[in-house]
Order: structure tokens, then sequence, then C-alpha cells
């Protein structure tokens, strides 16, 4: 039987590395990933958890850490945010490139500078073109299941690849919230155990990881990446498939809401997505056509499946909380891409970006629904007047 | 048109900064040191019973006394508590990344080697995540007076073990008791080629100031480290509960002694705080060096 508790999202976090019950944890302290770490330190004293839980002594040796854990054969995860994140940056690449299936919670904040602590993605964003498989969570309920599925994901011998789940900095990882977790045998049965093909402990046949790659091998390298990457296209909806039967969930590559017969649709992801969703009923009350997409998995980015999604709207907008800067329009990188998405498929249709939230800037469902009755407004007329808006900068 | 919101304002974020904006003026009075603060930034974010305050006007009433050109003097700091200084300071200051105010440092000294560089930070900070440049620093020689406040913990982020946890502390990362061998930062320091290695608890306030004005004026790597107590993130959790508490322990457990072996000063959950100026030494430091070595090469 599974149950409810009042959790925040960094502790249903925590409780998910618990039910894994993971081989090593190693992390460095960096707001507002802290109480994930902190959380499961009290596990580990505890003894609910077998974990060899290391506090290093900073976030380039907690991701070096992760490597050689992982290369040695074991389950292996972390948690950072931010400057966290960059600071591990040489190793990001690196856990990718070695096929370590490190699964990280990512609690997203925004990057220095100057220095702020609270939400947005730019972090995350620096990431995308690492070769880190990357799943958005909306509330901590999403974070709990999507960090479960993220083993099994990182871990199947067609992907091998390292995760990051993400969640908004203190809007949802100290947000308190009803989640429902699952019995700890179903969480560990659902993940299994992790069989690692090519372990550094084999002393039978004996591995090297990471040695010189030059113009012989390492284009070949890559090319697996890629291939492990679209393998993950598959995995990631076969692992959800399979934890929607035994959890009675309902998750797959984004959630469509009220999008099926609507006319404009915002596409947004994590906490935001919660309070477009309000404001989209809201809308709906009033007659309007309006929908929305969140997405769940960034990378690989499912652009078939988005383009097919969207493709009978008449305008859609993004919303993006971070900046790609000198990109095309100055525009968030959620919208460029889903922009080129939609463009090589044929799906014609007016777009615009909106970039809200930096460094935690409140976002109102006043704000959002000023995107939809642009939207609304552009679907009648068939013109975009700005492409980028910068929602509520003074 | 308003949006349902069950009762709540939503935008009332901006509001509150104004309002407390608007009584700044009321709740902050004026303090001796307020020339040298930027109060604009006050009040500041040290909890009740932290040692970061004393620590700060030590530093303050030592660049008084040291007699140096205010003009020429930059404050550099990383990320914790303590590096929350370089904000507080009406000096050029420059607050860095996590680890890092050591570097930044090195390249503020040598893009304009007149300045006197002070570097403001915390155990963490330095010796964690930046001990690498710590130790380099101190290797090199290079002209800069390092503040190092310790605490013993990360506070800022809610009390986890570092590497100057002692054995046997709780932190929220250690709740079983840290195992690790913590660093003494002194000795640290020392080993790596400080030429000047001083150590203070707040309790001691005068000694810990005149330290701080020989570390500025001494050419070279200078370090004065300085015992703080941390109520909230490491104090409670180790039967320091009070700052108070804290400062009866270093009154107790002080031990003065000048010119101790500072591998010898390790600080241990229970026992002496061996306090006092540990290294006074001379060598060329790394602008003399490096000068030195040009003037060789050009047969000077």
């Amino acid at each position: 039987m599974s149950k409810f508790e009042a959790l925040a999202g960094n502790e249903a976090v925590a409780t998910a590395m618990r039910q894994i019950n993971p081989d090593v944890v190693a992390a460095y302290p960096i707001t507002p990933q802290t109480s994930t770490v902190q959380t499961f330190a009290n596990y580990v004293a505890d003894g609910l958890v077998d974990t060899e839980f290391v506090t290093v002594e900073s976030e380039h040796s907690a991701m070096s850490a992760c490597v050689g854990a992982s290369a040695a054969g074991a389950r292996v995860m972390t948690a950072t945010s931010a400057n966290g994140l960059a600071l591990m940056w040489e190793i990001v690449y690196i856990a990718a490139s070695t096929r370590c299936p490190i699964v990280m919670g990512l609690v997203n904040r925004a990057l220095s500078g100057p220095i702020n602590i609270h939400c947005d993605h730019s972090d995350v964003m620096g990431m995308r073109d690492s070769g880190w498989i990357i799943l958005f969570s909306e509330n901590g309920q999403e974070a709990y299941d999507n960090l479960i599925q993220a083993v099994r994901i990182a871990e199947h011998p067609d992907v091998l690849l390292p995760v990051a789940v993400c969640q908004d900095g203190f809007i949802t990882s100290h947000g308190m919230e009803r989640v429902e977790i699952y019995e700890d045998a179903d969480v560990r049965a659902f993940v299994g155990e992790y069989r690692p093909q090519w372990s550094l402990l084999d002393l039978e046949h004996p591995k090297t990881y990471g040695p010189l790659d030059f113009y012989d091998y390492y284009y070949e390298h890559k090319r697996q990446q890629v291939e492990a990457m679209q393998h993950a296209h598959r995995v990631i909806q076969e692992v959800a498939e399979a934890f929607n039967r035994t959890f009675d969930r309902d998750y797959g590559l984004f959630e469509p809401y009220r999008l099926e017969d609507a006319e404009v649709a915002v596409v947004v992801a994590n906490s935001t997505a919660g309070t477009a969703k309000v404001v989209v009923d809201r809308l709906r009350e009033e007659g309007l056509k309006v929908g929305l997409l969140k997405p769940r998995v960034f990378r690989p980015f499912p652009a078939e499946e988005l383009a097919e999604a969207l493709a009978h709207l008449k305008a859609v907008a993004v919303m993006d909380r971070s900046i790609s800067f000198g990109a095309m329009g100055n525009a968030g990188p959620l919208f460029l891409e889903l922009a080129a998405a939609l463009a090589l498929r044929g799906v014609r249709m007016p777009m615009a970006d909106y970039v809200y939230g930096l460094g935690g800037r409140d976002i109102l469902p006043r704000e959002i629904e000023s995107v939809y009755r642009d939207m609304l407004r552009v679907a009648e007329t068939g013109q975009v007047e700005r492409m980028v808006t910068y929602l509520s900068v003074r | 048109m308003e949006l349902k919101t069950d009762g709540y304002r939503l935008d009332r974020t901006l509001e509150t900064h104004a309002e407390a904006e608007g009584l700044r003026g009321e709740i902050h009075g004026r303090h001796p040191m307020d020339d040298l603060l930027r109060t604009d930034r006050l009040p500041h974010i040290w909890c009740p019973g932290c040692g970061l305050g004393t620590a700060l006007t030590c530093f303050l009433s030592a660049l008084l006394r040291s007699g140096l050109d205010l003009d020429k003097v930059a404050v550099v700091s990383g990320i914790g508590c303590t590096g929350r200084v370089a904000g507080y300071v009406r000096l050029d200051s420059f607050h860095t990344t996590h680890g890092r105010a050591i570097p930044f440092a090195t390249g503020l000294k040598l893009g304009n080697p007149e300045l006197k560089v002070v570097v403001f930070s915390g155990d963490g900070d330095l010796v964690t995540i930046g001990g690498n440049h710590f130790i380099h620093a101190a290797r090199r020689n290079m002209d800069m007076t390092v503040i190092c406040v310790n605490n013993f913990n990360y506070g800022m982020t809610g009390g986890q073990a570092g590497a100057t946890t002692p054995v046997g502390g709780i932190t929220t990362t250690s709740p079983y008791g840290n195992y690790e061998y913590p660093f003494s930062i002194s000795a640290l320091a020392a080993a790596s080629g400080a030429v000047y290695v001083a150590r203070w608890t707040v309790l001691h306030a005068r000694r810990l100031e005149r330290s701080i004005v020989e570390a500025l004026l001494k050419p070279g790597f200078s370090l004065v480290e300085v015992i703080a107590p941390c109520p909230t993130g490491f104090g409670r959790r180790n039967r320091l509960r009070q700052g108070l508490d804290a400062m009866h322990y270093y009154h107790e457990h002080g031990v003065i002694q000048h010119g101790a072996d500072p591998v010898k000063t390790d600080i241990e959950l229970e026992g002496p705080v061996i306090e006092g100026k540990f290294v006074d030494g001379e060598k060329p430091t790394f602008l003399e060096q490096y000068r030195r070595q040009l003037d060789r090469l050009r047969g000077a």
C-alpha cells in the first residue's frame, strides 16, 4: 500500500533515494539542493540505507567520485544546483561520455552572476549538450516519480547514460505538498538490481576507463553516445509505461493539458506548468479554447511527438525560464529548439517566446493569462508582434 | 480582471521589499564603524550569537590602526556567511564564487600591485572547496592577507560538515558524528609557506585586532585564523547552544601559546584551543621573486 505524506520536493527526492538505496552518494552542500542530501544523511545515520555517503570538498569532487564509483560498478546518485552544477562541468561531460548511469537530483537555480539563489533554468540549460538525459518535474510528486524512473532509464543496457531530474528551486524543492509514497519493496522491485556490464571491480576482465582517444576512435565513441540517446527516447517511454502500470500514473514524453481541442497553447516546463493549468481552466470557463503542453523529457528532445501534438494549433507560446544570450532574438532555449522542430516538420504557425521568472522573480497567474490573451490575438490576426517578450521585467 | 486566488494576494514580494527599505532608517542606528560599512546593506544576515560581527569589527579597527590608505585596500570574499563581508565594507570589494576568493585576489594584486588585497572568507570557502588555491597562494608567498573565519561547518547552507569539522562533530550531513580528520587551517598555511600565521578566538578581540594589523603590514602571504561561534549551524548540535556558551568555552579552553608548533594546533571537539602568533618570518614575496627573476634575465 502506498501512503500519502506531506513532503517538500527535496524530501520527496530524498525519500526516493532511500527507497532506491544507491551504493554511493557523493555530494556537496548548495542552496536549494541542501535539504535533499541532509535528509538523506539522516537515512544513512539511521541505518535505513546501505549507501556509502561521502561529503566531498566540492561539486567537482562530487561528480568525480560519482564517476569513479559508477565505473567500479556501483549504483550512484548525487544532487546539486546552479553553481554546483557549473563547478561539476568538466566531469558532467565525462560522466556521459564514459557512459556512467549516474542519477542526479537537480534543483534548478539561477546561475551566477550576480549571485542569486532562487529559481530559474539557466543551470540545466547549460548542460543540454553534455550528453545527459534531462527530465523536468512540475512538483514533488513528479520529482519523486521521475527519480525512480531515472534509475531504470540510466542503467538500461541500451542507454547507459546519466540522468538529471529537475525541479524548481524553493518553489517545489521547499514547498510542502501531498506526495504519494509507494511501498519500499515496490520501488525496489521496480528499479531492480544494477548489474554493471563493464565493472572495474571485475578482476577476471580488467577494464580501462577514460584513456586517450584521438582521431582513431573518439568520433566513433561520440557516435555511440548519439545511439544511446536514440535508444533513450524509446527506453524512457517503456519505463514510463511500466511505471504507469505499476503505480497507476500517466507519464509520457510530455503532458498535454486540455490541448486536444485547443486553438492556442503555452509550452512551459516545471512548476509554472502547474500555475498555467489554473489559468487554462479559468480561461476555459470563458469559453476560450486554450491548452497547455508541459515537457517532461528535454533530452533526448522528442521533436516529432511535440510537432504532432502541437500541429493543430493556431498559435503557440513558449515560456522560457532562461535566456540563450546571443541566440536568434535572444530567445530562450526551449523556444528555439521547439521552433526548429516544428519548422523542420512543416508545422507552420505563429510562435512567440516569453522569458519569465529569472532569478526567482514571481510568475503570477495574470501574467500567464496575458500570454494566452496575446496568443489568442495572434491566432486571429496570424501576426506575431514581438518574437520574444521578457515578462514582468522592470 | 482578477483571477481567483482564494483570498491570497500573490504580488506582495516586491511591495514587502519596498516597505523594508523605508523602515531601514528607523531600525538601524549609528555605529562607530558606520563610515567603513555600506549601511544601506544593513541589517546584516548574521544570526544572534555569531562571531562574524566581532571579526569584522576587529578587521575594520585594525585597518584604521594600520594606517593603510583605504583607497588602496580591496576586500575579496567567497561564498558563505563570512563571504558577505565583501558586500558590507565600504571599500573596493569583490564577492566572488565559492572557493575562488584567493585566485580572484591573486589576479587583482597582479593587475594592480599597489593595492593591499585582503581576502575575508570562511573555512568552508577557503580551505574546503577552495583549499587548493589556499595552499598555492601560500606556497607562492602571494602578497595578500587572508582572514579566515573558522566556525567548523558550512553555516549558510544550514550547518553541513566540512574540512574543519572536528571528529565527532554533529552536523546536518554528519548526524552520526563526523569521522573524517579535519584540517588545522593555521598548520596548513604554515606548512604551505605562509610568512605570518596567527589564530585567535573572537573572545580575544584585542589580540585579534593586533594580529590583523601585523598581518596587514606584512609583505607576502599572511593568515589570521579567527575561531568563531556558529550557534545556529554548529553550536546547538555540539553543546554550545548559545554564542555566549562558545565564549565561555573559549575563555576556559583558550590557551595562548605564541610560537607554538603549528602542527600541534589541531582543534578537537573538546580540548584546548591553542591561540597566538605561530609564524612571523621573512622571505621574498611572489612579486619580489618575479621582479628579481626579470632583472636576472635582463642582466641587470
